[in-house]
């Protein structure tokens, strides 16, 4: 197994939260221009790379955008009061560093409560270091948005890092744009925007391809942590091959090309039956007339919080998973 | 099949009749005498060798269910449960009422117009009611009237591993071991008894117990079985699939140990698997049989069956063999003098 | 097909959202009999087009009721067999306790979804309302026996055939929304007899329980100018009242609200008065559970009615609907499409 940790460590470094994929987008482009036929960006932003193939149109999402923070309000000894983009737990990020898209850090804490458990984000502040308002508007404005600040690590078996949701599924996508080789279809890979606010980048960029087949690459939860609710995905034992969540139950084709694929290549897969949360293809299946889907899942431990846990052996039989399904004659 | 004519027979407690002319019709030509008491139990005498001392086999005939309390002007129909009955396994399910079994549906109000409050109760037996989809009580009245019996519609399935899902395998099954013997053991002598109402607090099994005066006795019961994952092992009262239950305790009667111990001792003799039925909750007709009189020792075996007292009872079809396997051995022995 | 017949067909059958797949031929051959096209489309929506009088311009009325019903799903399998599952679409856990099911693996598998005995039950615990967390389907095999024909994301059903009850009513599963697709075939044999002048795309759609995913491709597709939901609505039991439910075997219900285009409701209303087809009213403030709520918002914009079936119990095993509420409302269709025409179809698309 050829992992290649530089690329999946430079992915989730850089910043990019909803509605604020630039920099993401633009490390994106650098990566795969030499590999793809065209590369479009969208109104909203999605960035659109076309593979050129003979077969079904196939549309591969995967959402650049990540989960973060905006700063609301900024008061007179300049500590700042935020709201969240996307689904942030006040009790994941209490103590936790922040960093801005200009570079600024600052750190989450929270007033004196009685009782922790009732706490909520308008009770949480970030703390920039610095003594007035006036010193603190010089670094951050109102409506800025900061992200997770949080080291990346490694072991043989993991991927210690923030925001594997879901750089890990552009981490993917990238890795096979470069692997394939003459595609039997036509594919159009997506870096989708604003998912985590609602599948809203993939919901256009699945009108204007208008796919035959549509695919997501996302993380999803598990079930094999101390007492976890009941999931029957662990790490390690494979890509996960979404049946359903709660923006999608899966097409029944889609769904069986890629368990035969995974039986008859002998990859390691698990079936995922996600009794929460949603994806990309929640948006596409119901694109105009529709369009067939599914999604290869990468599973995930402590996702959206800021060290969030993969297995290098998952990622990598996504990878091998997605690239035969792919290279399928539908 | 026998098991299956038993289990989708009525005879809700109080209500036995169809159970018992099935019963009556299958075994009168195996047996010396047979007669009805005046409550309703079948009492039948199989003659063998000469034995000093009386031995009685009891199984009751009743099941737990419902009965019908009063008719609504919309033509619904308000019950009330006979035995013991979770009220929330009701909800939802089909039934057949009186003697002409009209079907019909325990409904209640849908979820979408119940308060989120609403959500986490259980539904009581007044939020229930029976559809039979008549228009008015008028028309209710023409098929179904107040005090008609009401047994599950659930049919004798067999599925899995060698598994039975019935209604009333508590008691059918005990019901079904017990005519199996009287049709095939002969030459000893026994009384073979099927009592009335011990759902609704073992009404049958004194009277009976009183005109046969048994020396010993032995209860065959379907029992409660909760074999769930991840329980601990004192809280599984019986197993499914590891033989015939032998009773300790329960509500109403400390199991005799000697006759207990050697009932133990003869399966082990004779290779058949049994288990201990490790509860002390519920109660079965031994507890007004071995008080009846002077007294007398009792032991129940049971057949470990699961969701017990639910339209979808499921019991092990190994189990059910080996049961009667053990009791027959048991009768044996008895024959010899050694019980 | 005489109705009765096909309804009982249709709800002895399975078809959980997404796995509908098993309902295409039984439906098929019922409406291809009076359609002059049918397809299957992408997402397994089966669109019946029966063409109007004249050749070209017809007006195109959409007709649909979903095919899909609600049920479970196996998530995770313990180590001596039984079964964990989660809903698809919304069911009351309550409901399935003690339940026959039928588990739609690589063969179909018997199972009960199993219950504590009351012996073993505190009273706290009999009062408070099981969850799904807290039910196992037991299958009676053992972990390696079964994972040869059941695997994770296998659908589950309640097993349940249809049931007559009196006077023509009858109880089952997934009459929610079988009366519904069977009313179709009740207007198609009306419309049969007629030289109505619309174009008639009658629709079983998919996955409407689980977020309408079938009603919003194919009004995408169809592209209709009336767009016309033919679903279940409360039936009157005790603890409802008039206000919040329609009754049994009084005919169809008209929604009134939001989600109804008013001038065209008017009309339907018109048209079962001027007939005398028995009907009722039923009021939705906003969007509408039904595909009703899909089709308005496709495209442009898609003017929508919703008429009910009245059925009891809604959601559960035990469904109980009238045969002549369907047939009612087949006819309320038939006429309805009847009285539409190029030339009045402006007029009443007009606010």
């Amino acid at each position: 197994m050829n992992f290649n940790s530089e690329l999946l460590k430079d992915l989730v470094k850089v910043y990019g939260p909803s509605s604020k994929e630039n920099l993401i987008r633009q490390f994106i482009i650098e990566e795969i221009k030499e590999f793809v036929d065209d590369i479009v960006i969208d109104p909203l932003g999605n960035l659109i790379a076309h593979i050129k193939g003979d077969g079904k149109k196939i549309m591969i999402s995967s959402h650049m955008d990540q989960i973060g923070m905006m700063v609301t309000d900024i008061d007179e000894e300049g500590f700042l009061r935020f709201t969240n983009i996307g689904g942030i737990s006040p009790y994941n990020i209490i103590s936790q560093r922040v960093i801005f898209e200009n570079g600024t850090i600052g750190v989450i804490s929270h007033e004196p409560m009685k009782d922790m458990s009732k706490i909520k984000l308008e009770n949480m502040y970030i703390d920039l270091g610095v003594f007035s308002k006036k010193e603190a508007e010089e670094k951050v404005k109102v409506g800025d948005i900061c992200i997770y600040h949080s080291q990346f690590n490694e072991n043989d078996n993991v991927i210690f890092a923030p925001y594997l949701d879901d750089r890990v599924g552009c981490f993917i996508a990238i890795e096979t744009i470069k692997k394939l080789k003459s595609p039997t279809n036509d594919l159009y890979f997506v870096f989708s925007v604003q998912e985590e606010v609602g599948l809203r980048g993939a919901k256009t960029a699945a009108y204007s391809i208008d796919p035959d087949i549509g695919i997501a690459l996302d993380v999803t939860s598990n079930g094999d942590t101390p007492k976890a609710k009941r999931f029957a995905i662990s790490l390690n034992k494979g890509a996960a091959i979404k049946v359903k969540d709660n923006s999608i139950i899966c097409h029944p084709l889609i769904k069986e090309t890629l368990v035969d694929l995974a039986k008859k290549n002998k990859i390691p897969y698990q079936m995922e039956v996600l009794e929460f949360g949603g994806t990309d293809v929640g948006a596409i299946h119901i694109n105009k007339e529709g369009v067939p889907s599914g999604a290869i899942s990468i599973p995930t431990r402590y996702i959206h919080s800021v060290i969030e846990m993969a297995s290098k052996n998952d990622i990598y039989n996504c990878i091998i998973l997605l690239n035969e399904f792919l290279m399928n004659k539908f | 099949m026998l098991l299956k004519k038993l289990t989708e027979a009525s005879g809700v407690s109080g209500n036995e009749k169809e159970v018992r002319e099935l019963i009556i019709s299958e075994i009168k030509d195996h047996v010396d005498s047979i007669k009805v008491d005046r409550i309703g139990n079948i009492i039948a005498y199989k003659k063998g060798v000469n034995n000093s001392k009386t031995l009685m086999i009891a199984a009751h005939m009743d099941e737990v269910g419902l009965l019908i309390k009063d008719i609504d002007s919309s033509g619904l129909l308000k019950f009330i449960p006979v035995g013991g009955i979770d009220k929330r396994i009701l909800v939802s399910k089909p039934v057949l009422i009186g003697k002409d079994k009209v079907p019909g549906v325990i409904g209640a109000k849908p979820i979408h117009l119940q308060k989120k409050s609403e959500w986490t109760k259980a539904l009581e037996i007044d939020d229930l009611y029976i559809d039979i989809g008549a228009t008015s009580k008028e028309d209710a009245e023409k098929y179904v009237k107040v005090g008609d019996y009401v047994c599950f519609y659930s049919q004798y399935t067999e599925f899995g591993d060698n598994l039975v899902k019935a209604k009333a395998l508590d008691n059918r099954v005990g019901c079904s071991i017990l005519i199996d013997l009287i049709k095939k053991v002969n030459d000893i002598n026994f009384y073979g008894v099927f009592t009335v109402m011990e759902e609704v607090g073992l009404i049958g099994a004194g009277p009976a117990a009183y005109e046969v005066n048994p020396d010993i006795s032995i209860v065959l019961e379907g029992t409660l079985c909760y074999d769930i994952p991840k329980l601990d092992s004192h809280l599984v009262p019986t197993y499914l699939g590891m033989g015939p239950a032998i009773s300790l305790i329960d509500r109403t009667t400390i199991f005799d140990a000697t006759l207990r111990e050697k009932i133990i001792d003869i399966s082990k003799k004779n290779n058949i698997p049994c288990q201990y039925r490790k509860t002390s909750m519920g109660g079965n007709d031994s507890g007004k049989i071995h008080t009846n009189r002077k007294g007398s020792l009792t032991t129940t075996i049971s057949v470990p069956c699961r969701y017990i007292h639910s339209p979808t009872s499921v019991m092990s079809l190994e189990d059910y063999n080996n049961t009667y396997k053990l009791v027959n051995a048991v009768l044996l022995e008895f024959k010899k003098g050694e019980l | 097909m005489e109705s009765k017949k096909f309804l009982e067909l249709l709800c002895n059958s399975n078809g959980v959202s997404g796995y509908e797949d098993n309902l295409k031929n039984i439906i098929i051959d019922n409406f291809k009999t009076y359609c002059d096209d049918i397809e299957v489309d992408k997402l397994g929506n089966i669109i019946g087009l029966k063409k109007g009088a004249s050749a070209e311009n017809n007006p195109k009325i959409m007709l649909a009721a979903h095919m899909d019903e609600i049920g479970l799903m196996v998530k995770d399998i313990e180590e001596n067999g039984f079964l964990r599952f989660t809903n698809i679409g919304g069911i009351d856990p309550r409901t399935i306790l003690g339940q026959e099911v039928i588990v739609h693996g690589k063969k179909d598998l018997f199972g009960v979804i199993g219950s504590k005995p009351p012996h073993l039950q505190d009273e706290e615990e009999r009062d408070k309302a099981i969850t799904i967390e807290d039910m196992i389907i037991d299958v009676g095999f053992p972990k390696d026996k079964l994972e040869k024909f059941i695997s994770v994301g296998d659908t589950i059903t309640i097993n349940r055939r249809l049931l007559n009850l009196k006077n023509d009513r009858m109880a089952g599963k997934a009459l929610d929304d079988r009366a519904g697709i069977v009313s179709l075939l009740e207007c198609l044999k009306e419309l049969h007899k007629t030289n109505h002048e619309p174009d008639v795309y009658v629709v079983a759609t998919v996955q409407e329980e689980v977020g309408m995913a079938g009603a919003f491709t194919s009004s995408y597709k169809i592209n209709p100018d009336i767009g016309i939901a033919v679903d279940v609505g409360f039936g009157t039991t005790p603890e409802l009242n008039n206000s919040n439910s329609i009754e049994l075997g009084k005919g169809a219900g008209i929604t009134l609200g939001g989600n109804i285009h008013p001038t065209l409701r008017e009309k339907l209303i018109c048209i079962a008065n001027e007939y005398n087809i028995s009907h009722q009213l039923e009021i939705t403030p906003g969007a509408t559970g039904t595909d009703a709520r899909a089709m308005q918002i496709t495209r442009e914009g898609i003017p929508s009615l919703v008429i009910s079936i009245p059925l009891r119990y809604m959601h559960t095993s035990v469904e109980v609907v009238d045969i002549v509420d369907i047939k009612n409302t087949g006819k309320l269709l038939a006429f309805f499409i009847n009285a539409i025409s190029n030339e009045n179809l402006e007029g009443l698309l007009c606010y």
